[in-house]
């Protein structure tokens, strides 16, 4: 009887590990931060506005320019794009490496690239947010001291394009921060 | 085994200690910079007021700066390692963002941006936009000993008992 539980233990032992519960909360939590950087990387791409100005009169014939704000005049801009796309594309494939499951696993090695990778990536998002929080900053409330005009009196959709896309990396970066502790969270120490 | 460990503790104090340094010195370089100039009849003072971007940045880096030197006391082996981990995370966020910030104000400084008629102002005030860049080398620096100061707190949740070089 002893050696039939000595075998009974030695089969719990070598049985293959249960699968590990599926997380809904964090990949709930990916699937909105994809939705966020993609939407702010998305708006801010196409955020163009053309307006024509009266530049002068010559005798009753007025003469327009027409000058349009894109987003590719700003380097900071182009960098919130890029790292808000950047940023969606991780999230992406970090939602199919959650649906695949631990198939692609390699001695555990999973987890600490997940880590790793999302604390990148969360540095990456929140280099972008802060660069282009500035610079619209700067385009709404001009520098008196360096005269620079403010431009968003006069493109006023553009500004408040910027400023929705701006809100939508906000609430991406919030939702990455929860998501790179709780990736931490799941790493555990080898005893 | 034991001068092993020893010397992974002093690698980590002396990796934190930097990056206390470089905060530091990020703030003061910052905050002392100043110039006057005029510009034909305007007398203008360029400071590190007269931009949101730059005065983030030195708030930004003055609060890393406190925490650098709090968690320098921290002993080793306490359980608060695991927030730690947590607050690095935060604080490394804002170092980046505060950099990332004062680089995007200091470009149209140099070079100015033609779309919306801003003229730069370094040829005016050469002298402030040297220490400016002096100033976000030293966050630059202190943004990369964070990092890395993050992959060793991840190394250290996963192995308490580490054997290895830090």
């Amino acid at each position: 009887m002893a050696s039939g539980n000595v075998e009974k233990l030695e089969l719990s032992f070598s049985a293959v590990p249960d699968k590990p519960k599926k997380d809904w909360v964090l990949l709930s939590l990916r699937v909105l931060a994809f939705l966020a950087t993609a939407s702010a990387t998305l708006v801010m791409a196409l955020n163009k506005q053309t307006k024509n100005f009266v530049v002068a009169t010559i005798g009753t014939t007025p003469i327009t320019v027409s000058i349009t704000a894109k987003f590719h005049h700003t380097p900071a801009f182009i960098f919130f794009v890029i790292a808000n796309g950047v940023a969606s594309l991780h999230n992406l494939v970090m939602i199919g490496v959650d649906i695949l499951g631990p198939r692609f696993d390699y001695k555990g090695l999973r987890f600490v690239l997940i880590a790793i990778l999302d604390m990148m990536n969360l540095v990456l998002a929140s280099a972008g947010d802060g660069a282009a929080t500035f610079m619209s900053e700067l385009g709404r409330n001009g520098n008196t001291h360096a005269r620079w005009d403010k431009i968003c009196d006069k493109f006023e959709s553009y500004c408040n394009r910027g400023g929705a896309a701006l809100i939508a990396s906000f609430i991406a970066i919030i939702l990455l921060l929860i998501t790179t502790v709780m990736s931490i969270s799941k790493l555990k120490p080898k005893n | 085994m034991e001068s092993i460990t020893k010397a992974r503790k002093i690698c980590h104090l002396l990796l934190r200690f930097l990056a206390f340094g470089a905060t530091l010195s990020a703030v003061i370089v910052m905050a002392t910079s100043h110039e006057k100039a005029s510009v034909l009849v305007f007398q203008f003072e360029a400071k590190y007021t007269n931009t949101p971007a730059f005065k983030y940045f030195v708030i930004a880096n003055s609060l890393v700066t406190v925490y650098g030197f709090l968690v320098l006391f921290l002993p080793p082996e306490s359980f608060l390692w695991r927030l730690a981990v947590a607050t690095d995370l935060v604080f490394t966020m804002l170092l980046v963002s505060s950099i990332s910030a004062a680089l995007a104000i200091a470009q149209v400084g140099k070079k100015g941006n033609s779309h919306a008629a801003w003229l730069p102002i370094c040829n005016s005030v050469p002298k402030f936009c040297n220490q400016v860049t002096g100033a976000l080398v030293a966050g630059a620096i202190a943004m990369i000993i964070y990092m890395i100061l993050l992959l060793n707190s991840i190394h250290r949740v996963l192995d308490p008992l580490i054997l290895r070089k830090c």
